[in-house]
């Protein structure tokens, strides 16, 4: 017999996947911006932001309404509180997306600083971390989230390299320091996407095996 | 120089004289609370099996309950939950075809050998319905004082077991009415005043709220908390959401067997056992 109980769960789940999917989908399109001088695309990045706002309210309201009306024990409890705070991660990456897309928007005014060469290489891994997150909260997977964490290091290391190197462009001619500068941000939103797919990763390992890993140092994880 | 030695709560941390006593020098977290750290054993039980008749439905219970903590014993019908609380007064032998094996230690002491009348007296019990004498309502807690040849002043006791049962100021006015006169949730409260008035160290619920509404069930569970510095309190209740607030340590029982005890908490959000997560999420069997 399914319960009333299962199927808002299942429901919560859908929402919740849904919302990863617009959040992802976000990300792509406002690094496209960039890479493609796309105008169009960026926008249509600042338009989308409102689906996402709008789903994480209804995510949160679900969320108070299971824990108000079902108290949910054990599992159920671990996943509808990491269902939350993954609500908010998924909102804070649109929000990086908004800030990538609206940097996208300065720097087509500009002639391309640099060819991307590590930049689309930091994209890839940073949008690889977030659809890993949610793979893994699809197929709770702790595992698979746990790989997730270990990739945080290279994010953060290719944003510093990115920098060094931007910043000796900014050195060598002040004209490229207004998109270089637009460029560093790229870096740091994405880098921002990283910690965010890093701390659903650490959310399914808790849903899944009970197990915090928040704040632990790699190899106790 | 540092004048003052103020000890702030869990930091040590000494002040000088010209701070403001509330700011603590270092940074540091506040002490965590635990149920565990002076909490001495009060039963140690071991190997505990007990059989109604050739029907065993308790399988060797081994678990150890501590003092001044509430501990919450659930499970599904008919798992032994209310076997194990009532073997833990001996009640079992009130039933004829009772056969209990194993050692139940009260404060080191074998149950087994001790009088009877004596061990009821140290552990006192409440059932799932209110089961009132058909006395008046002074006489209901006073019973217990009169047959154990109480020396003091009754009417004081009496008042201070129903204070203690949060049911004094409801029945002040009317001590000499049947106890039948009272609702169910009075009634209740009225038992729990009763095993109260000999002063036992364990207080053992079968389901004490079972038949109550939310505010009855709540004042009982108060009461619960407000008895734990004096008595050790064993609940066997079949609604989770009580047992996951009143009680300190819960122990999940299932066909006559001890699955898992944990403290509260854990229980709840991270069982261990794969059998117990079914029950408490409900998706069992």
């Amino acid at each position: 017999m399914e319960r009333h109980f299962e199927h808002d769960l299942e429901e919560l789940k859908e929402r919740l996947l849904w919302m990863a999917g617009l959040a992802e989908r976000a990300v792509h399109q406002a690094v496209q911006a960039v890479f493609q001088k796309d105008e169009a695309l960026a926008k249509r990045v600042l338009d989308e932001e409102k689906a996402i706002n709008e789903m994480q309210i209804e995510i949160d309201d679900r969320v108070m309404q299971l824990v108000a009306l079902q108290q949910p024990m054990a599992v159920d409890l671990r996943f509808i509180l990491s269902a939350s705070r993954i609500n908010n991660d998924l909102e804070r990456i649109g929000d990086q997306a908004v800030n990538i897309a609206q940097s996208a928007l300065r720097i087509l005014r500009h002639p391309q600083v640099k060819p991307y060469v590590d930049l689309p290489r930091m994209s890839e891994l940073a949008e690889g971390m977030v659809r890993d997150s949610l793979n893994s909260l699809v197929r709770r997977d702790a595992d698979l989230a746990k790989s997730v964490l270990v990739r945080d290091d290279q994010v953060d290391n290719l944003r510093d390299q990115i920098f060094r190197e931007l910043l000796t462009y900014m050195m060598e001619n002040s004209a490229v320091v207004f998109p270089a500068f637009e460029l560093v941000l790229v870096t740091k939103n994405l880098e921002r996407i990283g910690d965010h797919a890093t701390n659903i990763a650490e959310d399914v390992i808790y849903m899944v095996a009970g197990r915090d890993v928040r704040h632990l140092a790699a190899d106790r994880r | 120089m540092a004048s003052v030695g103020t000890v702030h709560s869990g930091n040590n941390v000494n002040l000088k004289s010209e701070q403001s006593v509330d700011t603590p020098q270092r940074f540091s977290l506040p002490p965590k609370p635990s149920v565990t750290a002076d909490s001495s054993l009060r039963f140690k039980i071991s190997g505990l099996k007990v059989f109604y008749g050739p029907k065993e439905v308790l399988h060797g219970i081994d678990i150890n309950i501590s003092s001044n903590v509430v501990t919450a014993l659930i499970g599904p019908s008919g798992c032994g939950k209310s076997t194990f609380l009532r073997s833990l007064n001996r009640m079992t032998e009130t039933v004829r075809t009772a056969r209990v094996e194993g050692d139940i230690l009260l404060d080191g002491e074998n149950i087994a050998d001790m009088d009877v009348v004596k061990l009821r007296r140290r552990v006192g019990m409440v059932f799932q319905r209110p089961n009132p004498f058909p006395k008046s309502i002074f006489d209901n807690v006073a019973y217990g004082l009169r047959i154990n040849g109480y020396k003091g002043s009754l009417s004081e006791s009496v008042e201070h077991s129903l204070r203690r049962a949060a049911l004094w100021d409801e029945v002040k006015d009317q001590l000499h009415k049947s106890a039948y006169t009272l609702s169910g949730g009075q009634q209740q409260r009225l038992c729990i005043a009763r095993a109260l008035a000999v002063d036992p160290e364990v207080l053992l619920l079968d389901e004490p709220c079972s038949a109550l509404d939310p505010v009855t069930t709540a004042k009982i569970e108060e009461l619960l908390f407000q008895l734990k510095p004096s008595c050790t309190i064993v609940i066997v209740t079949h609604n989770m959401q009580q047992a996951a607030r009143a009680s300190d340590f819960t122990a999940f029982l299932l066909e006559g067997r001890l699955i898992e005890y944990q403290p509260t908490p854990k229980l709840f959000t991270t069982p261990s056992d794969p059998r117990t997560e079914a029950y408490i999420t409900g998706r069992f069997g």
